[in-house]
């Protein structure tokens, strides 16, 4: 027969129910599982839009053509993927299917009573005979006495009675558990990716940040998410503290972070104080507020060729190391006869080794807080509606000013000096501010994947170290013809999970059971 | 004594217990030269015929005996060379020394040195000895490349979770080190074994079935202090240090592929009784992912664990 008449003969239903089967089996369920681990694998060797934006942006300046055919399939967002999420549903699809079938099987093995005994011993990993004198109800009372920890039955049969038993019924509640729980986690990261927001802002000191869409720089919610209904609460950073090791092996390195901030809760509330650090989060009724950067936010004031003050304001730096050496841009529009563009470093500690060596920043710290800049006329293009970022300076419709040697001009400015412009006018370091970088998230029902995890684990260890063992005894008497009674006794042992030890504990099993039953026949003979 | 003089004597000690471990390395590897040797001559002895057989077993096992214990006796030095570095460092430092990848390597594979000890002494183990010093060699010089001099915390792991997480973590990689040691010998064994070809060297070694136990032992310890360490614990602590649970950063991603990994390998031993050598293949692969984890995400991925810069 063709095997395609074959399939075509599989009514609809027949089909659906075909796939099902194939996809709740516990074989699919494991395959996926590491397909999910195999398909993580790219995201983390492609930077991630998710995780670090501004790598992406490198990526595609470094990798013209490859990045947009990277891009295409998705692997700079990997874990929203449609693929990644198709994985994933399939997954938790798989497992619900392989998983809810199971519970009750599950639940009733663990109610379940010790089977009967084999026919035949011998077949079994341990068995072993004796004969004693005891009675077949004193074997039964020993054996049961024996088997501590372990579910016991003791039914009569035709020559004498058959003990059953049991033990290890932990380790179908641990796979029970286990099961459930993966589903659990599965369920609570699902409902956490769908419903949770997350977005960063930087936050000068002396400034505030209300929790509406338009004060992110970056913001990002799951899909169901709606971002209209950000909580309303709202922050003023009122210092950014920032300490650094002053001296050692580890000279530089970061010390202490915190941002004291100033909070309302709901508009209208009365303000609280809060110091938010790294590991030390405000938390607030939808949302947690994290410190997780800062930096330095000079305040620069310009003054055109008309004498008007056209800039006053911090400007922030940002970071491109750990040194703190950091690049920002300072946009003028307002700016006569031209508008103005000045782009350029902070440095927190300069240190110049000689007249022509170049300036560079030796500590983290504002020791000696130095901006060097370059300046740009012309038209900013802010004003042909397309969105600009405001740490990039388009240069392509202005000119770079040059000083007298025909060099770029060169501004170089500490805190409380200015320099007058070529065309006119002036800049001005006025002041040296910080910024905290916040990050604001909510992600509901983290408690979800959390006890899903801890119970699931408490589950695998009870599956992984309870050893099931089922133990029978059968004893039969008999006459030996001088009329004395003789009881022999059979136990064989099974263990479910096959283990070296069995045939030991037998033998130590049996030499106890024998010794109980010889000293009661010793207290029997004595009182005589 | 200053907190320099204790960081100078963490990384002499450092660096001796590097040479010895090398040693004990040296030690074993003659056991098994010694092993092949002997059995070499009794062969030529056999071919060469009517010549007087000399008694080369009765003399030279004991030799192969004494370069195994040898061998132990160097990864003891070792341990100990270890541990004091590990302690001088916390010391120089003034904070349990496991802030940053060089001080995770060494705490880690003083951590292997002392489980395999433990399994020498109660279940005479010392045939792993050879793979357990080579690994803990490539591990000592991941962990030397990334030396940094001893000092403060940075505030990032200024938190209860950082002894928790890191310790849980290290050792559970300290356990996956033994046993992808024993996996490694089995695989060995197991090939020599189905060709019935078990040379002089391998004749050392326990049978194949005694080496998987070890391995599923030490795996079904690690894996439960893998799971608290990189998914419980981790995860808690990157929502108080970075906003979220869970973000799919370079290391979550590999720590979640070593967890699937070893996963898999519990899961085919327990239920499917998948003894052998597809089980060993898995543990060898959670092995390297684990080492990825902990090593090459470091060195190519951009992430969030503060060292991975
Ligand atoms: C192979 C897996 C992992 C290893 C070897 C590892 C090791 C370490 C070590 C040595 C540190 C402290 C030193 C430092 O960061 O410089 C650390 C910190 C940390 N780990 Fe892990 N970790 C692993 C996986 C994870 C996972 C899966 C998470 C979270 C989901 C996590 C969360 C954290 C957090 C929040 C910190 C402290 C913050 C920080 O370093 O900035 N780790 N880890």
């Amino acid at each position: 027969m063709n095997p395609s008449t074959q399939a075509s003969e599989l009514t609809p239903r027949e089909f659906t129910r075909w796939i099902w089967r194939q996809l709740t089996s516990m074989r699919t369920a494991l395959f996926l599982l590491l397909l999910l681990a195999v398909a993580a694998v790219p995201g983390s060797l492609v930077p991630q839009r998710g995780v670090d934006a501004r790598t992406v942006q490198a990526f595609f300046q470094d990798h013209p053509t490859l990045a947009p055919a990277l891009d295409a399939l998705g692997m700079f967002s990997v874990y929203s993927s449609p693929w990644f999420s198709a994985i994933y549903l399939l997954l938790m699809l798989s497992l619900v299917g392989c998983i809810v079938p199971r519970i009750s099987v599950y639940a009733r093995a663990l109610r379940a009573r010790p089977p009967r005994a084999p026919r035949n011993f011998s077949r079994l990993p341990g068995s072993g005979t004796f004969t004693t004198t005891a009675s077949v109800d004193e074997v039964m009372a020993a054996g049961r006495r024996a088997l501590v920890r372990t579910r016991v039955d003791v039914v009569q049969t035709d020559a004498g009675a058959e003990l059953r038993a049991e033990k290890g019924y932990l380790r179908e509640l641990g796979n029970l558990v286990f099961h459930v729980s993966i589903l659990v986690v599965l369920v609570g990261v699902a409902i956490g990716a769908l419903w949770s927001y997350r977005g960063a802002a930087m936050v000068t000191e002396g400034d505030g940040f209300s929790n509406t869409l338009s004060q992110y720089d970056e913001f990002n919610s799951g899909p169901l998410y709606d971002s209209d209904a950000l909580p309303p609460f709202g922050l003023l950073v009122d210092r950014m503290i920032a300490e650094f090791q002053p001296e050692g092996p580890q000279r530089g390195a970061p010390k202490r972070f915190q941002a004291n901030v100033t909070y309302t809760e709901n508009p209208g509330d009365k303000p609280q104080r809060y110091e938010i650090s790294v590991n030390s989060p405000l938390s607030l009724d939808g949302g947690d507020v994290f410190l997780i950067g800062q930096g330095y936010a000079p305040v620069i004031r310009v003054t055109d060729a008309e004498g008007e003050i056209v800039f006053d304001d911090a400007v922030i730096f940002l970071p491109q190391d750990g040194s703190y050496l950091s690049e920002g841009v300072i946009k003028v529009p307002d700016a006569a006869p031209e508008q103005l563009g000045f782009q350029g470093f902070f440095m927190p500690t300069a240190v110049s080794a000689g007249d022509d060596a170049p300036t560079r920043t030796v500590y983290p710290g504002a020791v000696n807080p130095v901006i060097g800049l370059r300046m740009w006329t012309g038209d900013l293009g802010l004003d042909d509606g397309t969105p600009q970022s405001v740490y990039t300076l388009q240069k392509d419709q202005m000119t770079e000013v040059l000083d007298d040697n025909g060099e770029p001009l060169n501004i170089s400015l500490s805190p409380g000096q200015s320099q007058t412009l070529p065309g006119g006018g002036t800049i001005e370091f006025v002041d040296l501010r910080r910024f905290a970088r916040l990050q604001i998230a909510d992600v509901p029902a983290k408690s979800l994947p959390l006890a899903g995890v801890s119970v699931g684990l408490i589950g695998l260890m009870a599956s992984l170290m309870v050893r099931p063992r089922r133990t029978w005894i059968k004893a039969t008497t008999r006459n030996d013809g001088t009329g004395a009674r003789l009881t022999s006794v059979s136990v064989g042992v099974l263990d479910r999970v096959p283990r070296d030890e069995t045939p030991i504990d037998l033998e130590s099993f049996l030499t106890d059971l024998q010794e109980t039953l010889a000293t009661l026949d010793t207290s029997k003979e004595n009182p005589t | 004594m200053t907190l320099e003089q204790y960081a100078q004597i963490s990384n002499y000690a450092m660096v001796a217990a590097t040479c010895v471990l090398a040693l004990a390395f040296v030690a074993h590897a003659a056991e098994w030269a010694f092993a092949r040797k002997v059995a070499d001559e009794e062969k030529e002895l056999v071919t060469t015929g009517p010549t007087p057989p000399s008694p080369p077993t009765e003399d030279t096992t004991p030799v192969t005996e004494r370069f195994s214990r040898v061998g132990v006796t160097l990864t003891i030095l070792a341990a100990a060379l270890l541990a004091i570095s590990v302690i001088t460092r916390g010391l120089a430092a003034e904070r349990v020394p496991l802030g940053n990848m060089y001080e995770f390597g060494l705490a880690g594979v003083t951590v292997a040195l002392i489980t395999y000890l433990g399994l020498v002494w109660k279940y005479q183990v010392q045939w792993v000895g050879g793979v357990v010093a080579a690994f803990g060699l490539v591990i000592l010089g991941m962990s030397l490349s990334t030396y940094v001099p001893a000092g403060p915390l940075v505030p990032a792991l200024d938190s209860y979770w950082f002894e928790i997480h890191v310790s849980a973590v290290m050792l559970a990689g300290a356990f996956f080190l033994v046993g992808a040691a024993a996996s490694v010998l089995y695989l060995i064994r197991v090939r020599a074994e189905s060709k019935d070809n078990v040379g002089p060297v391998l004749r050392r070694f326990p049978a194949a079935a005694v080496m998987d136990k070890l391995a599923y032992r030490v795996n079904a310890m690690a894996f439960p202090l893998w799971t608290f360490g990189a998914l419980i614990a981790g995860p808690i602590w990157a929502h108080y240090a970075w906003g979220r649970y869970w973000g799919w950063d370079p290391k979550e991603v590999w720590a979640f592929i070593t967890w699937i990994v070893y996963a898999g390998y519990l899961h085919a031993r327990a239920t499917a009784g998948w003894k052998g050598r597809r089980a060993a293949y898995f543990c060898l692969i959670g092995f390297v992912t684990f080492l990825f984890s902990y090593y090459g995400v470091n060195l190519f991925g951009s992430g969030l664990h503060s060292y991975a810069k």
